[in-house]
């Protein structure tokens, strides 16, 4: 069961988006998220989707991956897009009881709903084609500028590098635990909501002693390697922005630009 | 050209007590121990014996309290040596998943080289090379936590050797091992001395990996209570026994031999050499 957990899940891949620089997907996100926001009519969403469904072409991340990874928002895109219908305001279509169903309020329910489904797979794209080491290391190459100001970005990577790596280990250790106390008659599935979060508690606490003893001991081992901070520190893999990147974040200013000026001219 | 690789002289360590005012026990206490460059060393010892307090005094994890260490001529007292230091002594843990620091095999083999601030072409080389030792180079590109343990302990001797030492401290390198993983990590540590001249200290409480060194120290109570030649401390059976430490069993089974007035040698170490010995033994018959 808890080899389902998708954390900021990666599909490996070999082609132009997976080869992109993260810190270009990463910006490129929020170029489409500010676009996203930005958009106003049918076809200003249209271009915005247009791209997104170019982006998932190019990037062969499978339509089924993109929309199982959907299901968790799933229910937060139905109600939005019910409050939308049912209280929309101007002309009426129909109506009964309390509710009310106006011209204007369907059409905030596609394009509220749509806005939810494209923001996700968006963000999606950028986890699903990119792996966690190089999303780090892009994030704290974008992040450096903020060293002058004194904030630790090099040690908050590596914390979010060694949270990451940590994850799949501590998953394989919750299942050993739980089947070590299902073998000594614990019942994690059976009872209210109370009776099963007390029956975590027999969980959580050896997962949390283990996790500070690794913790200890992958320090330790960190120091035997050397490790002293961020700083006179190399990399095997060097990020460089290649003649790519730019295009890409060309198209994404372009894409950005565009739906604020349709926007504008009121389309 | 000086021959020493580390020399402890008279090292005594121990943990700040946990209650106030009671005065902290001696983990190690007087320890002298000198290591020859490329030599294979194993140090025995029951659980508590102080073998892994020692073993993190080789690259100044921990410092002396009283005594001293000098690892290639530095004195890990010093602090502005202690990278110095880490860099010639590697050290391989127990559990390989609380020693891999990346979700990718060769960036975790390139965690030291980064932190020596090597330039990044010179990373590659020395990260195929240290894969290709371990003979995990297909796998470089997979995540560690897929693999099995005996591969995983691979990677993490690949991470040290890409720091290129000249000396490696194994502590306890196999007690989580299958037995495949356990003769893989073995043979590996041969061979860095064998091939790489490298010098290996080795902790353990298997008798038939301290086999494989030239010298075995046995440590107990924090003190070093045998030093010699692996067939010469194998056969002191019931001083061993005495430290509760297991014998190898080909020697077990000669030492009861020999009780019992048969007159076999006691230093048959592997299983070939003592059916050999004993073929010879009922031939002389």
């Amino acid at each position: 069961m808890l080899k389902d957990v998708t954390l900021g899940q990666y599909f490996p891949g070999d082609t132009v988006v997976h080869r992109l620089d993260p810190r270009t997907k990463i910006l490129m996100v929020i170029l489409y998220i500010a676009a996203l926001f930005n958009a106003k009519s049918w076809i200003s969403y249209g271009v915005v989707l247009v791209f997104l469904a170019a982006a998932i072409a190019v990037s062969r991340i499978r339509l089924k991956a993109m929309l199982k990874g959907l299901k968790p928002v799933v229910f937060i895109v139905v109600l939005t897009s019910l409050l939308n219908l049912l209280y929309g305001r101007g002309e009426i279509i129909a109506q009964w009881w309390i509710f009310h169903i106006t011209r204007e309020g369907i059409k905030a329910a596609i394009l509220m709903g749509a806005r939810l489904v494209m923001l996700v797979m968006g963000t999606f794209m950028l986890t699903y084609t990119t792996s966690p080491i190089m999303l780090t290391y892009g994030l704290e190459l974008l992040l450096n500028p903020l060293k002058k100001l004194k904030v630790p970005v090099h040690e908050l990577a590596m914390m979010m590098s060694m949270a990451l790596r940590l994850i799949p280990t501590l998953i394989e250790e919750t299942d050993k635990i739980m089947s070590a106390q299902k073998a000594r008659g614990a019942e994690f599935d059976t009872g209210n909501l109370i009776e099963k979060a007390k029956a975590m508690l027999p969980i959580l606490v050896p997962l949390f002693l283990s996790s500070f003893r690794r913790a200890d001991e992958l320090a330790t081992a960190m120091e035997a390697r050397c490790y002293h901070g961020g700083e006179g520190r190399t990399r095997l893999n060097v990020l460089k922005m290649a003649a790519r990147d730019h295009i890409t974040l060309g198209v994404g200013l372009a894409l950005l630009a565009g739906v604020i000026a349709l926007a504008k001219l009121g389309l | 050209m000086d021959d020493t690789a580390i020399k402890i002289e008279n090292l005594t360590f121990f943990y700040p007590s946990e209650e106030e005012g009671q005065a902290p026990e001696d983990v190690l206490s007087g320890v002298d121990l000198t290591v020859e460059k490329g030599s294979f060393t194993a140090i025995l010892g029951h659980n508590g014996s102080g073998k892994s307090t020692l073993a993190r005094h080789l690259n100044a994890l921990l410092l002396p309290k009283g005594g001293s260490v000098t690892v290639f001529g530095m004195d890990t007292r010093d602090e502005e040596l202690t990278l110095e230091i880490r860099r010639r002594v590697g050290m391989v843990f127990q559990n390989p998943d609380n020693q891999i620091v990346s979700n990718v095999v060769e960036e975790d083999v390139a965690f030291a080289p980064e932190n020596l601030g090597i330039p990044t072409p010179e990373i590659r080389t020395r990260v195929d090379e240290a894969l290709k030792t371990v003979g995990m180079y297909e796998f470089r590109t997979h995540a560690p936590h897929l693999l099995s343990g005996g591969q995983k302990q691979r990677i993490a001797i690949a991470g040290v050797l890409a720091m290129r030492p000249k000396c490696v401290v194994f502590d306890e390198p196999t007690a989580m091992l299958d037995p495949q993983g356990r003769r893989d990590v073995m043979r590996i540590i041969g061979r860095m001395k064998k091939e790489l001249g490298t010098t290996v200290i080795l902790i353990t409480h298997h008798m038939e990996e301290a086999a494989m060194a030239d010298r075995v120290v046995v440590m107990s109570d924090g003190q070093i209570a045998m030093d010699g030649a692996p067939g010469e401390v194998f056969t002191r059976v019931e001083e061993l026994e005495a430290l509760g430490l297991t014998v190898p069993d080909t020697v077990k089974l000669m030492w009861e031999l020999r009780q019992k007035g048969v007159d076999v040698p006691l230093d048959t170490l592997d299983v070939e050499e003592c059916a050999k010995a004993l073929a010879e033994h009922f031939k002389k018959k």
